[in-house]
């Protein structure tokens, strides 16, 4: 049966309004937005965290009635027949709607029946579905055992068990891996391709908007802006450029740059540093930069994305980089973390093996790599956690295995999930990290006012942290794990789910505390956010794959090609060479 | 269209079954917990007082005297233990070796065929309900020993009126026969309520139900492919309870199967809505389970007659006893057990438990729409 409406949108959103109720408080989720999803093409979501996205998604999917306004989803009135949108479409949740105690089969089995499909038809469709997504050799494992591109692919066939008009994904590929990601996308640019299924989905990689068709930019609950996203760079014209050459280091070079009247964006790209101005024109530089060189380059998807929601928030401006507090004494450029030989075994299987690298004093370290390679296992142990079954671990000098606890007290963990009380207010919560580093009386006043002001939080300080934006419980997160002024900054994931402006004032701070002499070992996904590493190493499957600085890793990787890979480019690209090696051997 | 709702339900049951067996706590809680509160009641709760230890004191041991508390060594209730001094039997008492203090007075035996004879009884009211047992058995032993006395010295009896008294039900005055029973409507509103709710809650947490809700899945559908399954495991649940009840404990079971089953799956199905009800309402596990033990397991406990009598009940907090089901299948179960199929006692019983079922049946419908506010 063909839709009388199959030249219309396939999503259509009529001046449509949310709003919740939470502890008395009433948060508008979606205020007034229209906006259409077309046919066959590949539209993104984009938006900060709490912009309102998964509500979009679930009043699309019928899951949620609107305050007001009109949905039509494939011609279908979603509010007045929300079952018969479900019908057409598929819909992806944010974890993927997995049940982790079923197998990967007896997943696929359960939502072939609750989508109808024929038993006859499920042979075939099961095994296109497994060779697609790879998973053919892990049918009967269960679902909680996968890994989390794995788990995203196997999320994935389930939605599309019967090919669908329409399918939703919300945040697809959150805390996944790049070589991850980048099958998902190939696998989508098959079904919008050659199938010819709409395909909406929500993103907080701004680098995924570029491969849409069309995007959807929310903030705060409100369509800020919406077409292609080619479009969207061409509005930025004359206002991008590339500046090299500068003298000093390149991190507090993007510091001074960022601090230029006109400039409302800096940030590290290759080898270069990227500047968005507010009108077209280069901004005067000040003396103290004079080497440096500033040409026009073509604006990219992110830097209208960081102009508009600048606009749209005009406090959102450059934070002020701080000081943690009393200078270092000690000389930069000793060795802080050390790491021999290390190893460690979970029954039979190696999470870490005989894993060496070392950190200099002031050094921004990246560990890198895919899931499961084996970085929270190194982190664990470099907080004296776990032990090492062998090989040595020393942190700001102290031995490991004999004066773990003396090695903490010179540390500062931010772990990848939040791990503050939610019910406490945020001054309380720094108080109680305070005591829990034993600072007491004026010395604790003196570090919380630290806190609240270098990290922009005294106008929150009363607020309960459960309510806080996720950018600003990283923010509380950080200025906890520094209340004892560490010498070692460890920072698990420490920018997963956090927008693109929260994700640039977290790195000034973190670039102004390397500045200060803090010692700074960081994992993470965001392989742009690599660049802001002095030295990276490239785990997988326990080992250490490369290692180098961001610069040299992507200059493995160049070919006549692609003369100027990315920093995600040199992860996939090494990552690829070693499974060849592999399968060779 | 109708093959497909039917696919879909054979699936998502399929998909429930294998849940629960993969899930430990799920068996644990709807076989394990209920063996270990039997088996906790069963053997280690007794309202009843047996060999209670208690001190003998005579001022003046003579002939009399030695009869008389010859006549606590034979009863089961008593496990006598001499004290020459009344001092020496307070401090046993004090220290929790005795539960009570028989003493003789010196002219104990010089006054008891004139009248006038006293005895003091010390009895313990830290555990009132014991004392006052002790307190009864006390006055018992007395009265045998005397109606014995006189009759072996040819005297009248000293009490005009005897009362004879049978007890009907449960002959042997066993707390356990009837405390038995009443467990396994507690034990019921364990898998019914709160492991209902819990999976259902879990659902929500992991994200599962929202993807549920954007399939063609009906709402009813998953409604019932959520009673039908635990509606099984409480119903085996049920059945291991009644192997230990009347194999182990061996409870008097008068009644028929039949109706223990009838009446058995309406309590499950007024439970069981229940804890959909509660999961409706409460979409994380701690709060679910929160909840389900204030609003069903606890008032099983206290509120359904199981252990506190409801008739001396207040008023007030009588009319309360009627909100909840257990209530009515604890006075069912102990009446099927131990006095058989009365129906004027199980059909208004069971009337009630359909009544509540209806309705709970009903809110649950109209508060579960497919969506996700």
């Amino acid at each position: 049966m063909r839709q009388r409406a199959d030249d219309g949108p396939a999503l259509l959103f009529e001046g449509v309004s949310r709003s919740f109720r939470t502890g008395g408080r009433v948060i508008r989720a979606l205020d007034t937005v229209s906006a259409s999803v077309e046919r066959g093409a590949l539209t993104g979501l984009l938006g900060p965290d709490g912009a309102g996205k998964t509500t979009l998604l679930r009043l699309a999917a019928g899951l949620l009635k609107p305050d007001r306004g009109r949905i039509s989803v494939l011609g279908i009135d979603a509010v007045k027949e929300p079952a018969r949108v479900q019908e057409q479409i598929s819909y992806m949740p944010q974890n993927f709607g997995l049940y982790e105690d079923l197998s990967v089969r007896e997943n696929l089995d359960l939502y072939a029946d609750l989508k109808g499909l024929a038993t006859a038809e499920r042979q075939a469709r099961f095994g296109e579905l497994l060779n697609m997504t790879g998973l053919g050799s892990f049918t009967g494992r269960l679902a909680g055992r996968l890994s989390g591109g794995m788990k995203q692919k196997l999320g994935l066939a389930c939605a599309l068990l019967r090919t669908p008009a329409l399918l939703f994904l919300d945040e697809p590929t959150v805390g996944v891996d790049p070589l991850s990601r980048r099958e998902l996308w190939q696998l989508i640019d098959h079904l919008t391709g050659a199938q010819g299924v709409s395909v909406l989905f929500s993103t907080a990689y701004l680098d995924e908007a570029e491969r849409c068709d069309a995007v959807l930019l929310l903030h705060e609950g409100r369509l800020l802006a919406s077409g292609d996203p080619k479009s969207f760079a061409a509005r930025m014209d004359g206002r991008s450029f590339l500046a090299s050459g500068a003298g000093e280091t390149r991190r507090r070079a993007v510091e001074k740059l960022s601090r230029l009247a006109g400039v409302i964006d800096a940030r590290l790209e290759g080898g270069h540093i990227r500047l968005v101005t507010r009108e077209k024109r280069a901004p005067p530089l000040p003396p103290e930069l004079a080497g440096t060189e500033l040409f026009r380059t073509q604006p990219r998807f992110e830097d209208s994305f960081v102009a508009l929601l600048r606009a749209a928030s005009p406090e959102g401006g450059p934070t002020p980089a701080f000081s943690a507090g009393a200078p270092r004494a000690a000389a930069r450029g000793a060795e802080e973390i050390v790491v021999r030989h290390v190893s460690r075994l979970f029954g039979s299987f190696r999470a870490v093996d005989a894993v060496s690298f070392s950190v200099r004093r002031g050094e921004i370290f990246g560990l890198l790599g895919a899931n499961g390679a084996g970085k929270t296992t190194m982190f664990r142990m470099l907080c004296g956690l776990i032990p090492a079954n062998s090989g040595e671990l020393r942190v700001a000098g102290y031995d490991l295995r004999r004066a773990a606890a003396d090695a903490r007290a010179q540390i500062g963990y931010m772990a990848q999930k939040f791990s503050l009380y939610g019910d406490l207010s945020v001054r309380e919560n720094l108080r109680f990290f305070a005591s829990a580093y034993r600072l007491f009386g004026a010395r604790r006043r003196e570090r919380m006012a630290w806190a609240l002001e270098s990290f922009d939080l005294a106008p929150l300080a009363e607020t309960a942290a459960k309510d806080l934006s996720l950018g600003h419980k990283r923010r509380l997160q950080l200025a906890s794990a520094l209340m004892h002024e560490p010498q070692i900054l460890f920072l698990d994931e420490p920018t997963s789910g956090v927008d693109p402006l929260a994700r640039r004032a977290f790195w000034r701070q973190i670039g102004a505390l390397a500045e200060e002499g803090v010692t700074i070992l960081v994992t993470t996904h965001f392989m742009e956010e690599a660049e802001y590493c002095d030295r990276v190493v490239i785990m997988a499957e326990g080992r250490i794959l490369a290692e180098g600085t961001p610069a040299t890793l992507k200059a493995r990787v160049e070919s006549p090609e692609n003369p100027e890979p990315t920093m995600e480019e040199a992860f996939v690209g090494l990552l690829e060479a070693a499974a060849r090696e592999a399968r060779a051997a | 269209m109708r093959r497909e709702a039917l696919r879909r339900l054979l699936g998502l049951l399929r998909k429930e079954f294998l849940q629960i067996g993969r899930d430990s706590s799920a068996l644990a809680i709807a076989f394990l917990l209920p063996s270990i509160l039997l088996l906790l009641f069963g053997y280690g709760v007794s309202l009843d007082a047996k060999a209670v230890p208690i001190a003998l004191v005579a001022e003046h041991p003579d002939p009399i005297a030695a009869s008389f508390m010859g006549k606590f060594a034979h009863s089961p209730y008593f496990r006598p233990q001499r004290f020459l001094t009344l001092e020496s039997a307070q401090k046993a008492f004090a220290a929790g070796r005795v539960e009570g203090i028989v003493l003789l007075r010196s002219d104990f035996g010089r006054k008891v065929f004139r009248g006038g004879a006293r005895i003091g009884v010390i009895v313990n009211g830290v555990d009132a309900n014991t004392a006052r047992l002790v307190e009864g058995y006390v006055q018992n032993v007395a009265a045998n020993w005397l109606e014995a006395r006189a009759r072996s010295e040819g005297l009248p009896s000293p009490s005009l009126i005897r009362a004879d008294v049978r007890v009907w039900f449960n002959p042997a005055l066993a707390s356990r026969n009837y405390l038995v029973p009443g467990l396994m409507a507690i034990n019921m509103t364990l898998t019914g309520a709160l492991l209902t709710a819990l999976v259902v809650a879990r659902e929500w947490e992991r994200g599962t139900m929202e993807a549920l809700m954007a399939t063609p899945v009906r709402m009813r559908e998953i409604l019932f492919t959520k009673l039908f399954p635990y509606y099984v495991l409480g119903m085996g649940g049920m059945a291991v309870s009644w192997a230990m009840a009347v194999w182990l404990f061996g409870v008097p079971f008068k009644g028929s199967l039949f109706v223990l089953f009838a009446t058995t799956s309406l309590f499950l199905l007024a439970t069981l809505v229940m804890g959909l009800l509660i999961s409706s309402i409460a979409r994380n596990q701690f709060l679910a389970a929160q909840i389900a033990i204030v609003v069903t397991f606890l008032p099983a406990f206290i509120l359904s007659g199981f252990i506190f009598d409801l008739g001396s009940m207040p008023a007030a907090i009588r009319l309360i006893t009627y909100l909840f089901a257990a209530r009515y299948f604890v006075a069912i179960l102990q009446t099927i057990f131990l006095a058989g199929d009365i129906w004027s006692v199980i059909l208004p019983n069971a009337a009630a438990l359909l009544a509540m079922s209806v309705l709970l049946l009903a809110a649950a419908r109209f508060l579960a729409r497919k969506r996700l506010d």
